[in-house]
């Protein structure tokens, strides 16, 4: 009898065989690539690697789809690594390296199938349309793929560059905006399939569609596109993970303010109809918010550490950790609202997409108007 | 019912731990710390006075805008933020704590009949058998349950996720305890002594060893962040602290010696690395510890971080060459200076001082002009992350100087070491500017096929020497003319046009013909005239050539076509040397490099407190966004169950469980 009541069972006892072997792969992975690659890290970076195993496949148990995702992106990255025979020439040369999986390659397909995505989710939505939302989804897995082999394979590329040179791909604003755009896809496919509705991907994907705008302006017109060394100030283990972090909350704060252009239309009649109750879109937009808030707590804190190393204090109030502050201060605020004035409705909906403009001059606005440490001009 | 009026106290403590007060001062805390961003902070107050004027100065001084984040408004806010939250917990904590340790066991049957979310089952059960199996699945949904017995049947009273009550706690407690972290480390001590007038800002430019006690800080100042610059092969034992328009001298406990400073570049010439070579010495002078610091990799000895900041020159010691730009010969003389200090350099046209600035042993130059825009569509889809840095090259070592003149007026200069290639041919560069915020323009020298600035020079002196022009027009003229020619009237014209054409030339170059035809040639004429002019300009110059190496027992120049670039460089080169604005160039034949090193050290107590802070407010805060704080109540009677739930977030997550409870009781009761 106990059995119907869907007790929930040892989170051990509940894992299928996929669910070993996904563990076994990531192990077998990140040791292939400590034993291979670990002269190029020092033991900070074997630390994070380490530490990786369980928390990657912890993350692919509570998220199923990670571990196809992991496994693919990890199978066809290392058939590119293959591919380059140790030259960056072949670049040109062999063929599945230059029309797809070369990082740049990727990443361009990665924009397009982004693209087609938001088109496919707008198409879905406006003609009340399942099955073109689904093909949405497809969309934005296949450019999550992409975009994960794209930057896989930039990380190898940086070492065939110079084996001083290389370095992981998280370090310009190039790289951040491909992190951007991937980790705001991820954090949404796992809310429409927590959520079971794919209506709200027309709203998230339309900030990833300006994201990878801004990606093919800069490499069309800056030639961002480039693989540069590092300055001194960013070489250190750190920013593994100060930038990852930060990217989770700079994402899922953009979500939620899409969520809340979606909460604000539908509240006004507009696409009402098409779009999820307003308290599912609410409540969506509180858990961006949420995991938003607390990643970037993270971020920030890891950064302070870092600078504590690197200028020799954990808080200069340098513009890019003011406005950090300012953020995180903001969407505190959001959070006060809340969860203890139990607030809700269309003023949150409009904080959060206020939010986002604060957000996004944090992002890149201190960087393109402020000087300051981040700008790493100077030493 | 009867009004009780609040005394002050009581309302400060309400207004103080309102949620509307806490939300106020977050966003006035944001916006305030817009301002320090937009405003460029600590900068020298010069800079101010230029951009705003004098009175917006005063008024922005007076309201701290320059150094926001230290002002006392600023630190007012933040203590407000302190005082608000310790409230908000002091009021709270105790409240919160009964919380999660009670079960709310005293719930009446009543009440749970009022309760929105409720779910009555009928049941044949006895009602300690149903308590038994529902206690069960409660604890196996994750709740801690107390079974208690009531009049005529039991009631199950379970809760879970109090940890969102701790996180609450820890949150805010972390709050505090970082602000008090961060104050450790301020500079709030020495602000009280400055205002109490213990001690004082030194503004003045002086040796640090005469800055008087009044603005030294002693070695058991319990937190400070200053920086030093050290020479190769020096020490110090004190560090700055920039404060407002002034400074501070912190003595530390120990000496740093500077033994090496290194930078490693990659192969595109961009810096891979600073790494300064150090030794601690006691104050007894014995040697502690020597350690290599690097950006990212600092040294932490006796709580006190020495970090890897700034480089800049030491005093690098250079063997110049000095020309003087106007004399009618080509000689030169020898002369010394080291960087950061000053020279004295005697010319017809007075005395002048060489201050010398800066060495620079690299300079990593554009020379491919614009970056090339990846406007290929192709090359870019397909295309390489393989960034193309050709265009970059290290030109080689550059100094720079000033030159002030008896008046005191001053010119920037940047002279390159080694020759630049530009269009094919090699010059050598010397840079001048007026003041910093000008690029700056460049007087390129021509190199002869020896690749020296020597013929330049000689061609140079030639044609400044008024008592070679008679012979150089005489020779340019019998040139120019055919044999017949010679002797007649035409050839006396034409030697006296060429000889007044070199005149003013070396009066003033091309800016003094320009003149001259303007005031004398009627406009028709003048493009003509100016063609004519520079022709014969050209010839006579290659006659000076002429002579002046027969002068100096060098062969005759080959009338090619390198010949004809330097005469044409030289000429364009002496015409800009009437607007270089200085009578020497000075050549930079050798240097002894020194560098220094800029040092960061720091001493912040607050920091393992921040830290602890931080670790707090991580965990309150998933503590409080992910654990759910509920409530369930199982009232059971002989055959009827009604089941309860609570929770101060009505989330959809919390819809769906008590729908799951509500479906396992019914699925219980059977």
């Amino acid at each position: 009898m106990e059995l119907a009541l869907n007790q929930p069972a040892p989170l051990l006892k509940r894992l299928s065989w996929f669910d070993w072997l996904f563990a076994a792969i990531v192990t077998a992975g990140a040791l292939f690539a400590l034993s291979r690659f670990g002269g190029f890290m020092d033991i900070y970076e074997k630390a994070i690697l380490l530490a990786a195993i369980p928390s990657l496949a912890v993350f692919g148990w509570f998220w199923k789809p990670f571990r196809p995702l992991f496994i693919v992106v990890g199978a066809i990255s290392l058939f590119a690594v293959s591919q380059y025979q140790g030259s960056l020439t072949r670049m040109e040369e062999a063929f599945f390296l230059k029309y797809l999986i070369s990082s740049q390659a990727a990443i361009m397909w990665m924009c397009a199938l982004f693209g087609l995505a938001t088109l496919a989710y707008w198409g879905g939505l406006l003609a009340r349309s399942e099955f073109t939302m689904k093909t949405g989804s497809t969309l934005t897995w296949v450019a999550v793929t992409m975009g994960f082999i794209g930057l896989m394979v930039r990380w190898y590329e940086s070492y065939l560059v110079g084996a001083d040179v290389g370095h992981i791909p998280v370090s310009n604003l190039y790289e951040v905006f491909v992190l951007f755009c991937l980790i705001t896809a991820m954090l949404y496919l796992y809310y429409e399939a927590r959520y079971q509705t794919r209506q709200m991907g027309a709203f998230v994907l339309l900030v990833i569609s300006a994201a990878v705008g801004f990606i093919l302006w800069y490499t069309f017109d800056r030639g961002a596109h480039e693989i540069q060394p590092l300055v001194p100030a960013l070489k250190s283990w750190w920013m593994k993970l100060h930038v990852p972090a930060n990217f989770i909350g700079y994402g899922a704060f953009s979500i939620a303010a899409m969520l809340g252009v979606a909460y604000l239309l539908a509240a006004r009649g507009i696409l009402a109809s098409r779009l999820p109750r307003l308290e599912v879109i609410d409540d969506v937009m509180y858990k961006a918010i949420a995991i938003g808030f607390a990643f970037f707590t993270i971020a920030t804190i890891l950064g302070a550490m870092w600078a504590a190393e690197a200028w020799g204090g954990y808080w200069s109030w340098d513009p890019k950790e003011t406005w950090a502050l300012i953020v995180w201060l903001n969407y505190a605020a959001w959070l006060h609202i809340r969860l203890v004035k139990g607030l809700r409705g269309p003023m949150l909906a409009w904080w959060a997409v206020v939010g986002l403009f604060v957000t996004v001059f944090a992002f890149i606005g201190v960087n393109m108007f402020l000087s300051g440490l981040h700008s790493y001009g100077t030493l | 019912m009867n009004t009780v009026p609040h005394s002050f106290g009581k309302s400060l403590f309400e207004l103080l731990s309102s949620m509307r007060f806490a939300i106020s001062l977050l966003s006035i805390l944001a916006v305030a710390s817009i301002v320090g961003t937009v405003l460029k902070q600590a900068e020298p107050y010069n800079n101010y006075i230029i951009q705003f004027g004098p009175f917006w100065f005063q008024v922005f001084e007076k309201l701290g805008l320059y150094d926001v984040y230290h002002a006392a408004w600023f630190l007012l806010i933040l203590t407000f933020l302190v005082v608000s939250t310790s409230v908000c917990i002091y009021r709270n904590a105790p409240n919160f704590v009964r919380e999660m340790k009670s079960f709310r066991e005293h719930v009446s049957e009543q009440s749970l009949n009022a309760f929105k979310h409720r779910h009555e089952a009928a049941t044949a059960l006895p009602p300690a058998a149903l308590a038994a199996s529902a206690q069960r699945y409660l604890e196996g949904q994750g709740y801690k349950v107390k079974n208690l017995p009531r009049e005529g049947g039991v009631l199950l009273a379970a809760k879970a996720g109090s940890w969102n009550r701790l996180g609450y706690l820890l949150a805010h407690s972390a709050i505090v305890m970082i602000c008090i972290g961060g104050l450790m480390d301020g500079n709030l001590v020495f602000k009280v002594q400055q205002l109490l007038g213990y001690k004082k800002i030194e503004t003045r430019d002086i040796p640090q060893s005469q800055v008087p006690a009044i603005s030294r800080l002693t070695p058991s100042n319990p937190s400070f962040r200053g920086s030093v610059q050290i020479p190769e092969g020096s020490s110090a034992d004190v560090a700055f602290l920039n404060v407002a328009d002034g400074y501070l001298v912190q003595d530390l406990p120990f000496t740093v010696a500077l033994k090496q400073f290194r930078i490693e570049h990659y192969t595109t010439g961009q810096p891979k690395s600073f790494e300064s070579d150090i030794e601690l010495f006691d104050r007894s002078g014995k040697k502690i510890r020597a350690a290599t610091i690097a950006v990212n990799h600092p040294l932490i000895h006796d709580g006190i971080a020495i970090y890897q900041a700034s480089f800049a020159d030491g005093g690098t010691r250079l063997t110049l060459r000095g020309w003087n730009l106007f004399t009618p010969t080509a000689a030169s003389f020898p002369i010394e200076g080291t960087v950061l200090q000053s020279a004295t350099l005697t010319s017809a046209a007075g005395d002048y001082t060489l201050e010398f600035i800066d060495f620079r042993p690299f300079n990593i130059e554009n020379m491919g002009g614009e970056i090339a825009a990846s406007g290929d569509a192709m090359s870019v889809l397909g295309g390489s992350p393989v960034s193309d840095n050709r265009h970059l090259r290290n030109v080689g070592p550059s100094f720079q100087y000033k030159l002030r003149d008896s008046r005191g007026q001053a010119r920037e200069f940047s002279n390159y070491m080694l020759p630049l290639e530009l269009d094919g041919r090699w010059y050598m560069m010397s840079g001048v500017r007026e003041s910093p915020n000008e690029p700056f323009r460049y007087m390129r020298m021509p190199l002869d096929a020896d690749g020296k600035i020597d013929s330049f020079m000689r061609l140079r002196g030639a044609l400044l020497n008024a008592g070679l022009r008679p012979e150089i027009a005489a020779r340019f003229a019998r040139q120019a003319l055919p044999k017949d020619a010679w002797g007649t009237e035409i050839e006396g014209k034409l030697t006296a046009s060429a000889a007044q054409v070199l005149a003013l030339f070396a009066g003033g170059g091309f800016q003094a013909l320009g003149g001259f035809i303007e005031t004398k040639v009627p406009e028709a004429e003048r493009e003509k005239a100016a063609g004519t002019y520079l022709r014969i300009l050209e010839l006579a110059a290659f006659e000076a050539l002429q002579v002046a190496n027969r002068q100096d027992g060098l062969p005759a120049p080959k009338p090619d076509d390198a010949t004809g670039w330097l005469v044409r460089d030289t000429l364009n080169s002496m015409s800009d040397m009437f607007v270089y604005g200085a009578p020497v160039y000075l050549q930079l034949m050798q240097y002894d490099e020194v560098k220094a090193s800029g040092l960061q050290l720091t001493r912040s107590p607050g920091k393992n407190v921040v830290y602890f802070g931080s670790l707090l407010l991580t965990l309150g805060v998933f503590f409080m966004l992910y654990v759910r704080e509920r409530r369930v109540w199982l009232r059971i009677k002989p055959g009827h169950a009604l089941l309860a739930m609570s929770s101060a977030k009505h989330t959809i997550d919390f819809e769906k469980e008590f729908t799951q409870h509500a479906r396992a009781l019914d699925t219980l009761v059977q």
